[in-house]
């Protein structure tokens, strides 16, 4: 029969229009604005409508999303920031787009590199996300964020005021990750230990 | 089924000697890492043609040039058999002094037109005999040849990243506070942009068939259109200059290049690692197919082996990425033939729900940056193999039957798509098309059973085929080949075993000893070929993409003379570019 398979599609867009109404029955008041009807909207169970009202509503990130990153100071006991990063340039090196700069700073009396950045620039504009400084850093000093909302009027050059976020956040946004650097660093320290035991 | 050329040499494979065959004319490579044959230049079309004719190796994969500055050019083919096995390899130097000519193979594989077409562009190299030799990705009047060692973009810095400025005293400069218009672009001498002419045009419509006034009754004449760059159908900036007779295609020209930034130029400044977060931007809806594709070639150069749990990851992540490609480009086909996003959408749904187990692996949706030499970056965070195995055994398979029953038997598509001729088996060979577009003209040539990679030959299913080579058998599949994917994917990730996700100590900067490597992956568009030489440097030398999409659309015009021009933009969606990786 001509027609037959109009028909037949359109059977299938009907189905669509009226589980939309159906879930909204089944889900009544929690499809939307909650983080479970938003678990829902984008899980595979899901029938009706898809869309996810940004920005009233925004979908969680997962804790590997990656955005511009930022670099992390331990709060010391005198509320110093004790900034991780010793400078020693591998996440410039290893940064495809180039877009990282790092000035070394150097000891003014013995004018040799201390392990401390004096400038650090990040080219948000030029970077890529694609995480290598984050990746191969050796101090854990560097970290991916999850703030994807930097969009503005300027060029964003992001310098050491703006990149420097404290290990509480770090560890707010990625608990896995930090727990697990933690340990790494716990498991280093303490090998350390035993070896200078065993030498003295 | 259509079986394109005639196979004898079938048995030669391993005992293949063009050496003694063609005594004189070819010289194996014996240079350190290197294979394969160095052909003569007059010899060329003699040694190419008994390859086809007589071997049996009919589909030209790739031609490429390289630049073995100071000495000497190099123009690289690559050959396959469409019955599978391994390819051959030969190369025709040149002394690099200009004027550079080597003949042109377009006889014998017109696949290799535009390939022909960018080395000219890129290196300089003239084609003797080549129908229609212009610049293809830079524009007429462009001075140079970018591709040359010798060449310098504008903004050069170095060498080779990394850069020395950004690092120990890296003071920031915005490029934008070096003047653009003063010393860093570069102008030919006395050029003035206010007075320039560029004969570009002229040349691309004198490409294209003449003019004819055609008397029948009433004088008539045949129009030019441009479609694009800037058309809905085009899924870019993509034009073509179209000749018209009434709504017939008389004669078609691609203009490409909209989006050229030169990205093996970028290859060959960055070093190995370097390159894997660039391969992601080439077919943007595929980033994990192009890291594969990538880190195989990288792979063999460094001799290594892949983890076991990562070759599994990299079928689950390929696969994944397969059926979304898919999936979209029938949405959008519909979008193009009126459809007007209800399919599109529908198909954007399904893509979403694979995205999030991009993300959640890889930590982006599109640009995943996921491979590494010798395995993939992250494991697997828990609770996304859940996640897969509810996709592919309960979500993907219901949705691809609901597409099924919503597109394939309206009456509507069928009069559009149905008997609309594509290209023909042989003709698809000789043109170098693979991919579906190649299988659904019933040549079943697929690079995962035809010489397979990773580990697909753990895998059980079927390259899907069908044997019109219309637009309707172009549409079907896409749909097959989103069913077998489901098929690998089920197996996969039943079998998926624990284990380390990477076989070597992460590291910034790779060892890759001397040598060349040309690792294809079946992309979602087609064979995607990585051609990678290192010197043993931390960059490579020289970094050639095999992109799918460039050079199917080398039978464009084959395709579309005949047809009306609201096939054209059907054909243009079937074909499936993406314009990140034809321009490149």
């Amino acid at each position: 029969m001509y027609g037959k398979g109009i028909i037949k599609g359109l059977g299938v867009t009907l189905k669509r229009f009226l589980n939309t109404y159906l879930d909204d029955i089944a889900w009544w008041g929690r499809r939307y604005y909650t983080p479970e009807g938003i678990a829902y909207r984008s899980s595979k169970d899901e029938r009706g409508v898809f869309t996810v009202q940004y920005p009233e509503e925004k979908l969680p990130v997962p804790e590997e999303f990656r955005y511009v990153p930022f670099l992390v100071y331990d709060e010391g006991t005198d509320g110093k920031k004790e900034v991780r990063c010793t400078s020693c340039g591998i996440c410039a090196k290893v940064c495809p787009p180039q877009c990282i700069w790092i000035v070394r700073t150097n000891d003014p009396q013995t004018d040799r590199p201390i392990p401390e950045p004096a400038e650090f620039y990040i080219d948000a504009d030029i970077c890529m996300n694609c995480g290598f400084c984050v990746e191969y850093c050796p101090f854990d000093a560097i970290v991916m964020d999850h703030d994807y909302e930097i969009a503005s009027y300027q060029r964003n050059v992001f310098n050491m005021e703006k990149l420097l976020k404290p290990a509480s956040y770090y560890k707010s946004i990625r608990p896995l990750n930090y727990a697990l650097n933690e340990a790494e660093r716990k498991a280093k320290e303490a090998a350390r230990a035993a070896k200078a035991g065993a030498a003295s | 089924m259509a079986t394109p050329v005639s196979l004898t040499g079938t048995a030669h494979t391993e005992t293949l000697d063009l050496a003694s065959r063609f005594p004189g004319a070819v010289s194996a490579d014996t240079r350190p890492g290197y294979s394969g044959w160095i052909v003569n230049q007059d010899k060329l079309i003699e040694v190419a043609t008994t390859l086809r004719d007589e071997f049996g190796y009919d589909l030209l994969s790739h031609v490429t040039g390289v630049d073995y500055f100071p000495e000497k050019m190099e123009v690289v083919y690559n050959a396959y058999r469409t019955t599978g096995g391994p390819g051959i390899l030969f190369k025709v130097q040149i002394s690099r002094v200009d004027p550079m000519e080597v003949p042109s193979v377009t006889p014998i594989w017109p696949g290799a037109d535009f390939q022909e077409r960018e080395i000219w562009d890129l290196y300089g190299i003239k084609f003797t005999n080549h129908p229609d030799l212009r610049r293809i990705l830079m524009w007429e009047g462009f001075e140079g040849h970018p591709l040359r060692k010798d060449w310098h973009e504008p903004f050069y810095e170095e060498e080779n990243k990394p850069l020395k400025s950004r690092w120990p005293d890296g003071k920031f400069i915005s490029s934008e506070e070096k003047n653009i218009f003063k010393d860093n672009l570069q102008f030919p001498q006395n050029f003035d942009p206010e007075k320039a002419v560029f004969d570009g045009e002229e040349a691309l419509y004198g490409a294209l068939a003449k003019y004819q006034t055609v008397e029948a009754g009433i004088k008539t004449d045949h129009v030019i259109v441009n479609m694009g760059p800037q058309h809905p159908s085009t899924h870019g900036v993509f034009r073509a200059a179209v000749v018209l007779d009434g709504e017939t295609i008389v004669s078609l020209k691609p203009v490409m290049g909209y989006l050229h930034r030169n990205h093996e130029k970028i290859g060959e400044r960055n070093t190995f690692l370097q390159n894997m977060p660039y391969t992601d931007r080439l077919d943007y809806f595929n980033s994990m197919s192009n890291n594969w594709g990538y880190s195989l070639a990288v792979e063999k150069l460094m001799n290594i082996k892949v983890a076991e749990r990562a070759e599994y990851l990299r079928v689950i992540m390929a696969e994944l990425s397969r059926i979304q490609n898919h999936l979209i480009l029938i949405g959008m086909l519909l979008n193009d033939l009126g459809a007007f996003f209800t399919p599109a959408l529908y198909a954007f749904e399904e893509r979403e729900l694979i995205l999030d187990i991009f993300e959640a692996a890889s930590g982006s949706r599109m640009m995943c940056n996921y491979h590494r030499f010798g395995g993939v970056s992250r494991d697997l965070p828990e609770g996304v193999l859940e996640k897969i195995k509810g996709l592919v055994e309960d979500r993907l398979p219901r949705k691809a039957d609901e597409f099924d029953r919503f597109l394939t038997e309206n009456e509507v598509l069928l009069s559009r798509l149905k008997g609309v001729k594509v290209i023909t088996g042989e003709d698809a060979v000789r043109y170098s098309i693979t991919g579906p577009v190649l299988r659904a003209s019933g040549v079943p040539y697929d690079i995962r059973r035809a010489q397979p990679y990773g580990i697909y030959d753990h895998f059980d299913f079927e390259v899907a085929l069908r044997h019109h080579g219309d637009l309707y058998d172009n549409y079907l599949i896409r749909l097959d080949e989103i069913r077998q994917s489901l098929r690998i994917l089920q197996q996969a990730v039943k079998q998926i075993p624990d284990g380390p996700i990477n076989s070597q100590k992460p590291q910034y900067q790779v060892r890759v000893p001397a040598g060349e490597a040309y690792g294809r992956i079946e992309a979602p568009k087609g064979e995607l070929g990585y051609y990678v030489i290192s010197t043993g440097k931390p960059n490579p030398w020289r970094y050639h993409v095999r992109a799918p999409s460039f050079i199917n659309i080398t039978a464009l015009e084959k395709m579309c003379v005949g047809t009306k021009i609201a096939d054209f933009v059907a054909i243009l969606g079937v074909i499936d570019i993406v314009l990140g990786e034809l321009d490149r």
